[in-house]
């Protein structure tokens, strides 16, 4: 974590960060006010990152310190409830941990903000990185953001605040494990002045307020019903479309959110996803994460090989950017999608979402899945490349979609 | 060699550099001093990285560095370096120190033996300095033990010339306290003069 220039086109610093001090300068220059965590590899540095801040005063957050993933988030939760800025990030077995307070957290439509560290889960026991932890997740209804190099961790965190106190829903920011977490590479950190022009103090729509005794989150019934004033309230259900219809809607927030932050800083994230070179692809890769940078190496070499190859690098995968993508994947013949997650007995998950996504539409590409680095094994481009040649082979041969994935490994 | 290393090689100034050394020697520490310098001679590119997973004291660890004069998009681990360093001459006896080390690459290793005298054969060049020696006589230790990895440094801009002295220094003075810089910066300067180079015809 050095400085090392100042740079004259913008006002910010460019420094040598890894994936974990860039998340932890995220949430200082986000101004969080509560910090709870438990440490767990790779994340452990993030928090340790802050908790330095806390105790240098560089940053005036509470730090609490808990005995459980599930209580991190339980305290992020409550002081969230109270009008608190919140951060905590965990991984893996901490992530599956807490669990049952993501759809509390999700539930009760509270903006907090989570990092996640992608790294496999046991059994076998690994500490290295897959998207299984947080591919687990996916449906307890928190907006999922992937980051695919240590600028877009830093971006993404503050961003992810604005969102989620546009839209009160919860934001994961996820990222490869080492390969980010632990990777220096050269990062631009803002100044916090111009932080807080896009950031502004966070202004709670505060629930619990001991001048205010309220009953939150109590059982709710099936069916709407009238209150003790007579107003008639709404049942389980209609809570959950309104979560939905959020998540729905959230779409245009994230995109909206990401162009001002290009305007200000001059990196735009008004895309649910990365294009490279789609224009003229016949063939296009989908990645998520880290692997969407190694994609573009692939791509070079199959373009050199002569293949139109294109990129769409899935940057929000919840909500899923479904007419988007369907936009980008129209004129494909063919889609290769890599996944470092696994829905057991089906195929890679975002591959799923593709699929689902392409239904009904004009498109016709046929779709190969490649399962690729679990934990911690290493995706080469070359071998992205090898994928790609053998999809074309075998859809020469005739063979169109099949039935289950196929995984780049030793079996 | 591999395609994505063919393709990468023949770009000019790349440089995917591994180094080994054994937990606590600061390996890694030096191959983030590394990008840095590298970032500070003007290489837009850099990445720094441990090998993944668990390190412990005293056993064979390896890092890696990565430059170029483009931001980096491979992220994955490093398979045929251009440079390969060797903080602990020990190590040279494990196949993996020298594997995927490319034609015409460098291997830089801490040895007070000249590189004829290591007994590796391989189409790459070698460099030698005894970055031991020159840190004992200095006392730059940590806990008693004698450090190595900012000395080696030298060797490294001596063989390769990917970056220079002033940037290295820069990055010294910035990751060390006033108090450590000046031995740190003297056993660089101490081992690039004493660095023997021994290229392949």
């Amino acid at each position: 974590m050095i400085f090392v220039s100042k740079k004259k086109t913008r006002k910010a610093s460019t420094w040598i960060l890894d994936g974990n001090h860039a998340a932890a300068q995220g949430a200082k220059l986000s101004r969080v006010q509560v910090i709870a965590a438990y440490p767990i590899t790779p994340q452990s540095p993030v928090t340790e990152t802050l908790s330095e801040f806390v105790e240098r005063r560089e940053l005036g957050a509470q730090y609490i310190a808990v005995e459980s993933e599930h209580s991190a988030l339980a305290v992020c939760t409550s002081a969230s409830m109270v009008g608190a800025r919140t951060f905590t990030a965990t991984s893996a077995h901490g992530l599956a941990y807490m669990h049952e307070m993501l759809h509390w957290a999700a539930g009760a439509r509270l903006p907090v903000v989570l990092a996640c560290v992608n790294r496999a889960i046991g059994a076998p026991w690994s500490v290295l990185n897959d998207q299984q932890d947080s591919i687990s997740q996916r449906d307890t209804g928190w907006i999922q953001i992937y980051a695919r190099n240590n600028q877009e961790i830093l971006d993404s965190i503050i961003q992810a605040y604005k969102i989620a106190e546009s839209v009160y829903i919860p934001v994961m920011v996820c990222y490869d494990g080492y390969i980010l977490s632990h990777t220096e590479m050269p990062v631009d950190v803002p100044t916090q002045e111009d932080v807080d022009r896009f950031l502004p103090q966070y202004k709670p729509h505060t629930i619990l307020d001991p001048a205010n005794p309220k009953n939150y989150n109590l059982v709710t019934l099936a069916n709407p019903r009238v209150n003790a004033e007579g107003v008639l309230c709404h049942g389980y259900m209609e809570l959950r479309y309104l979560l939905q219809e959020a998540l729905q809607n959230s779409r245009e927030t994230i995109t909206t959110v990401g162009r001002e932050f290009g305007e200000l800083f001059g990196r735009s994230y008004a895309r649910m996803f990365w294009e490279d070179r789609l224009d003229d692809a016949d063939i296009i890769i989908v990645a998520m994460g880290s692997l969407a940078m190694e994609a573009i190496v692939a791509a070079d070499m199959l373009r050199e090989a002569g293949h139109k190859v294109g990129i769409l690098g899935l940057r929000v995968f919840r909500p899923f950017p479904k007419s988007d993508v369907v936009q980008a994947l129209e004129k494909a013949r063919l889609v290769v999608v890599f996944d470092k997650n696994i829905s057991y007995g089906i195929e890679g998950a975002t591959c799923s979402e593709i699929k689902s996504a392409l239904y009904g539409s004009p498109a016709r590409a046929v779709i190969r899945n490649f399962i690729v680095g679990l934990g911690g094994r290493d995706v080469k481009a070359r071998e992205l490349v090898d994928a790609v040649n053998k999809s074309l082979l075998s859809l020469k041969e005739g063979v169109l979609n099949k039935e289950y994935p196929e995984w780049i490994c030793a079996i | 060699m591999t395609e994505s290393q063919e393709y990468y090689l023949c770009m000019q100034d790349y440089y995917e550099i591994r180094w080994h050394g054994r937990g606590g020697q600061g390996a890694i520490t030096a191959a983030k001093i590394l990008a840095q310098a590298a970032y500070l001679e003007g290489y837009q590119g850099v990445t720094a990285a441990p090998s993944f997973g668990a390190e412990r004291r005293g056993a064979p660890v390896s890092a890696s560095t990565r430059i170029s004069p483009q931001t980096i998009m491979v992220v994955s681990q490093v398979e045929n370096p251009n440079v390969v360093i060797v903080l602990d001459h020990t190590l040279l006896k494990y196949q993996e120190v020298t594997s995927g080390l490319v034609k015409g690459g460098w291997l830089i290793v801490n040895s007070w033996r000249p590189p004829k005298e290591l007994d590796i054969k391989g189409d790459f060049n070698i460099a030698t300095a005894d970055a031991t020696g020159v840190c004992s006589s200095l006392g730059l230790a940590v806990a008693g033990l004698t450090v190595v990895n900012t000395a080696i440094l030298g060797a490294f801009i001596r063989a390769t010339e990917a970056v220079g002295m002033a940037s290295i220094e820069k990055a010294i003075r910035e990751r060390f306290s006033n108090g450590e810089v000046g031995i740190n910066l003297a056993a660089i300067a101490q081992t690039y003069e004493i660095t023997k180079l021994e290229k392949i015809g």
